[in-house]
């Protein structure tokens, strides 16, 4: 089977889902035999870094000998995926469910043909008739729903964080790839970026530490800052938490602000409302620290700790600074 | 301008969500069902978009049901000057998208803006394909939306790591984030207002859907919470290390 990997990179550093993406076609497919994953780069990257997609089971990969795709245009990028589909073969397009996976994958839906699973929470079930079951959450994790997929071209695209990328291979060839169309065929005009620098991305953070009302304002952050350093977290807040400006928006999960699948949330002086369980709960491990032992979180969290934030974080800082070390 | 708002319907954000006995659909006794918080967003922006040049109107439409109804109401009470309802059960993204493209291409719409996703089934899909079966431009999680006087609008909008200030063409697709206005509340006058308002039934163009369910669950119930005494932080940490192994 042919299969088409869509890599994401940013200021020519390829991102963390690239890898997961080549990872999650490889264990996806392996089983049916004969597979072959081509990866088309969305920009140029360091050439050592594209082969290296091979040690994760791409077969190929595909750089840009232009630079038209190294800023996202997502019409630009729907049609350079187009090109690579038609040059490649490929019946299946892989894809992670990132704001940019977002913007291409129903844009390509339409525009390929293909029947999209969207947003996977892992591989598909591979039938014997050809066949994929896809699992994904719906009602904003409080349910589970399992889809047939059929037809002969499909686009998967999975969750960040999803599944760990798994070394499998060698590193491969990277192949100049001419990108037919020019910068004329955007349809939008970029005036100004904004980039979070030198921190985490909230979405693709392996660790997240997250602050509620409980913290009582903007100036005790820094606790929550001091734990999210130690152990390499991202920084995350409940919704009043963002309305009351303490933090930026961006950093605001649950059900109308950022769903969140990392190893570890902890969750600081946060009551655990339903809609913010719903951007949360499906976390690997969940740890709250809350001073009220009836607080609603604590019936998801795999550890609690009643008590005052103030007093918890530093200890907990200092704890983990000492495992560290050790 | 002439704004198209795409709505949909959704459980209530405090729903307690199960399945029937099948596990094929919700359990829809006792929902309440709202406007999608998103679309909300995107109906109120459509108003103030239109005050601010003081012309204009808005439509919205939903494919769904009759059991929607209530909620393109209240649509038309908050200020929307139509509704349109295609009258087809909403199966996937694809068969929603090419109902409401349909719709689309045979009026004239200077702007359609739909929500980030619907907090049901969470795709955020609808809007992009719109966008591809009209060969629109499209902008995708809105945070500010301004302009449309001179034929292109100023948008920002959420990206990976950060934030974007674009600027596109009418007509377009813009998918709608909180933050770019807050949900207004219908007053009286409005209320009395939309209960003249049009609301038109339109035949479904037939489009099949590629993703059925089959079937539902609930999330994994998790095991008992663990507690730890707040000057027993190293077990803690050691518990995170050893046995969930995430530290
Ligand atoms: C339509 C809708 C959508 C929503 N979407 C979201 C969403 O996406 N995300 C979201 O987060 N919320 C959302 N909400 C709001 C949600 O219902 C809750 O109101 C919100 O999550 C509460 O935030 P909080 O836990 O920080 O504050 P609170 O509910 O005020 O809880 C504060 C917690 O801190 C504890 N505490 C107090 N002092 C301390 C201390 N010193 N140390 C430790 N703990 C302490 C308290 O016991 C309490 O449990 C939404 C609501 C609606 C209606
Ligand atoms: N049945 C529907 N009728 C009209 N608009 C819809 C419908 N379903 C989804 N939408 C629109 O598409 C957006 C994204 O929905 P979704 O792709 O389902 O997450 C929603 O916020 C609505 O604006």
């Amino acid at each position: 089977m042919k299969i088409l990997v869509y890599a994401e990179q940013q200021d020519g550093q390829l991102k963390k889902s690239a890898v997961e993406a080549v990872s999650f076609a490889r264990q996806s497919f392996e089983s049916l035999g004969d597979l072959n994953i081509t990866v088309l780069l969305g920009g140029q990257v360091d050439t050592q870094a594209a082969a290296d997609l091979g040690l994760y089971g791409a077969n190929s990969v595909w750089m840009p000998a232009e630079n038209t795709l190294n800023a996202f245009e997502v019409h630009l990028h729907s049609l350079a995926i187009q090109q690579a589909l038609a040059e490649s073969g490929a019946q299946v397009l892989v894809m992670a469910h990132t704001y940019c996976g977002k913007s291409l994958a129903p844009r390509l839906s339409v525009a390929w043909d293909a029947v999209l699973a969207a947003g996977v929470n892992g591989t598909p079930e591979c039938a014997a008739d050809g066949s994929w079951k896809v699992q994904r959450t719906v009602y904003s994790n409080k349910g589970i729903a399992s889809y047939a997929v059929s037809g002969t071209r499909r686009i998967l695209s999975f969750l960040p964080n999803a599944l760990k990328p798994v070394e499998c291979g060698s590193p491969c060839s990277v192949t100049p790839w001419n990108v037919s169309v020019n910068t004329g065929a955007a349809k939008t005009r970029s005036l100004e970026l904004q980039k979070v620098q030198g921190k985490i991305p909230l979405t693709e953070a392996e660790r997240v530490i997250s602050g509620g009302r409980g913290l009582k304002g903007p100036e005790h952050w820094h606790l929550i800052e001091d734990l999210a350093e130690v152990c390499d977290a991202a920084t995350a807040c409940s919704k009043p938490v963002s309305d009351m400006h303490w933090r930026s928006h961006d950093e605001h999960v649950g059900q109308t602000g950022i769903t969140i699948k990392p190893d570890l949330y902890i969750a600081v002086g946060i009551s655990g409302a339903i809609q913010h369980l719903a951007g949360v709960s499906s976390s690997k491990t969940i740890v709250a620290i809350n001073t009220d032992p009836e607080a609603p979180f604590f019936k998801v969290a795999d550890y609690g700790v009643v008590g005052d934030a103030f007093e918890v974080l530093p200890q907990l800082t200092q704890a983990i600074r000492r495992l560290r070390k050790g | 301008m002439n704004i198209l708002v795409c709505l949909s319907q959704v459980p209530d954000t405090t729903t307690k969500i199960s399945f029937t006995s099948d596990n094929k659909e919700l359990n829809k006794a006792g929902v309440q069902y709202i406007i999608n918080p998103y679309d909300e967003l995107a109906l109120t922006k459509a108003l103030e978009l239109n005050e601010a040049s003081g012309g204009g109107s808005i439509t919205v439409v939903h494919v769904g049901g009759a059991d929607a109804e209530p909620v393109l109401r209240k649509a038309l009470a908050i200020g929307a000057d139509q509704a349109v309802r295609i009258d087809t059960a909403p199966v996937d993204a694809r068969q929603v998208a090419g109902e409401i493209a349909h719709f689309v291409s045979g009026a004239s719409f200077d702007l359609v803006l739909a929500g980030r996703e619907s907090i049901d089934y969470n795709g955020g899909l609808v809007g992009g394909m719109l966008a591809e079966y009209l060969d629109w431009p499209l902008v995708n999680v809105a945070t500010s939306i301004e302009g449309g006087a001179g034929g292109s609008m100023i948008v920002c909008r959420d990206m990976d790591g950060g934030r974007e200030k674009l600027e596109v063409n009418l007509p377009a697709v813009i998918t709608c984030q909180k933050e770019l206005t807050e949900p207004r509340i219908p007053n009286m006058r409005g209320i009395m207002a939309a209960r003249t308002k049009p609301l038109q039934v339109l035949a479904p163009q037939g489009k099949g859907a590629d993703m059925h369910v089959l079937e539902h669950a609930l999330p994994p119930s998790r095991q008992a919470c663990q507690f730890f005494e707040v000057h027993q932080m190293d077990e803690l940490v050691e518990a995170l290390h050893q046995q969930a192994k995430v530290l």
